[in-house]
């Protein structure tokens, strides 16, 4: 098949099945309040988006994704935060027009790295580049020096323990433990009524087809074809001229932004930031959806991501003790039997049938380029 | 900053607190021991390694009841008996996740990552279901409360003294397992080169399972000493198990030396950080230190060099 296309047809349609679900048949059958939480769940789908870049095509796992899903998330809660205390809605303190946990621990004066979060352009830039940069930074520290794979993982870790202590000690700074909350408007709209979910959750859906489609590109473009290459013969990219550093700094440098602006639209939906979503264990937790997913399939992460919280949220609300045991056991059952995730599943067995039974009148079925190499190798160390 | 103490209070609190830094010292190289030789040498990264140390844990805390409700006359000496229980707990149960699952994973690093964690996420539940959320603390035996006077202004605790003098026994012994032994030298081969070693007839298999096994043996004896010096609720495990990891990637991972080494210059750093400013700032700053060596030395403070 000819895989220089921006999309196969099978893609496309699975593209607008996705879409027809999000955009029609979810706001129509559920409720605000469940819609809200399908919003919630999509913010992480961002992330596991950028992981099917970063780790499936990409081999590098991070398990520190939660690191720039709170950058982002962090940059938009700022800017949020300082529009929520204006002087007047905060007169009542000391320092009236400082955010209130500053005024709480004795802070007097807006700190200076907070000025420039006043200006929502600088924000939305900020969502992007802040994090952006942290993942060029250490991405370049590690893959020039040829640190891969397991090593990675734990650094990325580490990194991700880092911030959540930060951000928990400099509680003056940073709103500590409980993280920004109350967060009112943007650019004076109020963010808080259903109406205004159901908007953003709109722009949500929109936002994350526009990372759909970038993924598909890259997945498609030569880029995508190196990063492949890449994880499988690492070495014989290397001596095929390429620079393998540069590549997977960049798959690193995509998975971060794409996770943080999920990041920065959980904080406009959900209304509130907090160090509970930057540490290690919502960090793996990422990790998770994308395995379910289907570590090769963009649209699997999507649909892996929505399917894992659903059941989270539907377990923890009735057998609680279950849960845990619910997410450990899909967990080994994903790894050891189903390598590819729901989308492998999919692949090998619900496709095929598809395929017989449109294409019984056409010679031979278009299933596009299939890639199912994680099976019998291992995403390249 | 030191202008209100004077120079022997100086030097005291510089060795109460470098005391203190022993301490966290033995813990983290009771938990890396087994980490190293799990990760170091299998190159199995096992997140639940924590929750076997729990395990230990627990274990220690039910022989301390039982000693306490039937043989109260014996309880001077119930934690020698629980050490071993829990040696043998964990290491049993490390027997049994190595057939069920990681012998499947040898060939892909990072997804036994994945499953491990999946592994001390169920743990954790079962921990809770079956000894509750709280924490649970063991009672010392008499001889172990109170402290040591060294000097005027110096004490040491007793159960720390404890604690070390147990660090220095095991690592003895597991120095002496890895490099002295015949088991050893099969570990060792199979970790260098799992098909010669095969060819020469090592049954590689086995030598895994009781690699694996006596990891989390050791990390079931890190949680009974653990007991000693803190409280253990159902989540305690993965509190230490990035500072675990960091120990051992940041002393190289194949050398049981780096990890000692490691484990105790970030210690020691923290805890002397500690004295300076708050412990929050003091664990990222140390935490900083090693992610940013490590980023400067990859391959950790003592590389083995092997042809790869």
């Amino acid at each position: 098949m000819n895989d220089n296309r921006f999309t196969t047809r099978s893609e496309l349609i699975g593209i607008l099945v996705l879409a027809a679900l999000l955009v029609v048949v979810l706001p129509l059958c559920l409720d605000v309040f469940r819609l809200n939480l399908v919003a919630k769940y999509l913010t992480y789908a961002f992330v596991a988006l950028g992981l099917v870049i970063c780790w499936g095509y990409g081999g590098i796992l991070s398990l520190g994704q939660g690191v720039f899903f709170g950058l982002g998330g962090y940059c938009m809660a700022m800017f949020l935060k300082l529009e929520a205390s204006s002087v007047a809605n905060t007169k009542i303190q000391s320092t009236p027009g400082i955010p209130d946990f500053m005024d709480w621990n004795q802070i007097t004066s807006l700190p200076l790295f907070w000025q420039p979060f006043h200006s929502l352009t600088f924000t939305i830039a900020a969502v992007i580049l802040v994090p952006g940069l942290f993942a060029l930074i250490i991405g370049a520290a590690m893959f020039k020096r040829r640190v891969g794979g397991t090593y990675f993982a734990i650094i990325t870790q580490a990194v991700a323990a880092i911030l959540t202590i930060l951000i928990v000690g400099q509680q003056g700074y940073t709103g500590g433990i409980n993280g920004m909350t109350d967060l009112r408007t943007l650019k004076g709209w109020d963010i808080r009524p259903d109406h205004a979910k159901v908007v953003l959750y709109f722009f949500e859906v929109g936002l994350l087809f526009v990372c759909i489609f970038i993924a598909q590109f890259i997945r498609h473009s030569k880029l995508g074809r190196i990063l492949v290459a890449m994880r499988d013969q690492e070495d014989r990219v290397r001596f095929s001229g390429y620079s393998v550093a540069n590549f997977k700094i960049f798959a690193f440098c995509v998975g971060a932004v794409f996770a943080a602006i999920g990041g920065a639209m959980f904080a406009l939906q959900v209304g509130f930031m907090s160090p509970s979503f930057v540490g290690i264990v919502p960090s793996i937790e990422m990790v998770i959806y994308t395995a379910v997913g289907g570590r090769l399939s963009i649209l699997g992460a999507v649909y892996g991501t929505m399917l894992v919280n659903f059941a989270k949220t539907s377990l923890s609300e009735s057998f609680p003790e279950l849960w845990l045991f619910g997410l450990g056991g899909l967990f080994i059952a994903v790894v050891l039997a189903f390598p590819n995730g729901l989308a492998g599943i999919w692949q090998d067995h619900v496709q095929p049938r598809i395929d017989r039974l449109i294409s019984s009148r056409k010679p031979k079925s278009e299933s596009g380029w299939t890639d199912n190499s994680v099976a019998d190798g291992a995403p390249a160390e | 900053m030191f202008g209100e103490y004077s120079i022997g209070d100086l030097g005291s609190i510089f060795v109460m607190q470098g005391f203190a830094g022993l301490i966290l010292f033995s813990v983290y190289v009771l938990m890396a021991l087994g980490l190293a030789i799990i990760f170091g040498q299998m190159g199995v990264i096992n997140m639940a390694h924590g929750e076997f140390m729990i395990l230990g844990a627990y274990v220690t805390w039910m022989t301390s009841n039982v000693f306490q409700s039937y043989l109260p006359g014996l309880f001077s000496g119930y934690f020698f008996l629980a050490m071993i229980l829990a040696f043998l707990a964990s290491g049993a149960l490390g027997m049994l996740v190595e057939w069920v699952l990681i012998r499947h994973l040898y060939k892909r690093p990072l997804d036994t990552l994945l499953a491990t964690w999946g592994l001390s996420l169920m743990l954790q539940q079962a921990y809770r279901s079956i000894f509750g959320a709280r924490e649970v603390g063991v009672d010392l035996p008499q001889w172990m409360l109170g402290s040591l006077k060294v000097s005027d202004s110096i004490e040491v605790p007793i159960n720390g003294v404890f604690v070390m003098g147990l660090t220095v026994l095991i690592t003895m012994a597991v120095a002496y397992i890895m490099y002295k032994s015949r088991w050893g030298r099969q570990v060792r081969a199979v970790v260098q080169n799992r098909i010669m070693a095969g060819a020469v007839g090592i049954n590689t298999a086995k030598v895994d399972r009781f690699t694996f096994a006596l990891g989390c043996g050791i990390a079931g004896v890190a949680g009974s000493a653990f007991t000693m010096i803190g409280s253990t609720g159902p989540t305690s495990g993965q509190l230490y198990i990035v500072d675990t990891f960091l120990v051992v990637v940041f002393g190289g991972a194949a050398s049981l030396l780096g990890t000692i080494a490691s484990a105790f210059s970030i210690s020691q750093t923290q805890s002397t950080l500690e004295f300076f400013m708050s412990g929050s700032m003091a664990k990222v700053l140390t935490l900083l230190a090693v992610v940013g060596i490590l980023m400067l030395r990859p391959q950790g403070l003592f590389a083995l060099k092997v042809r790869k």
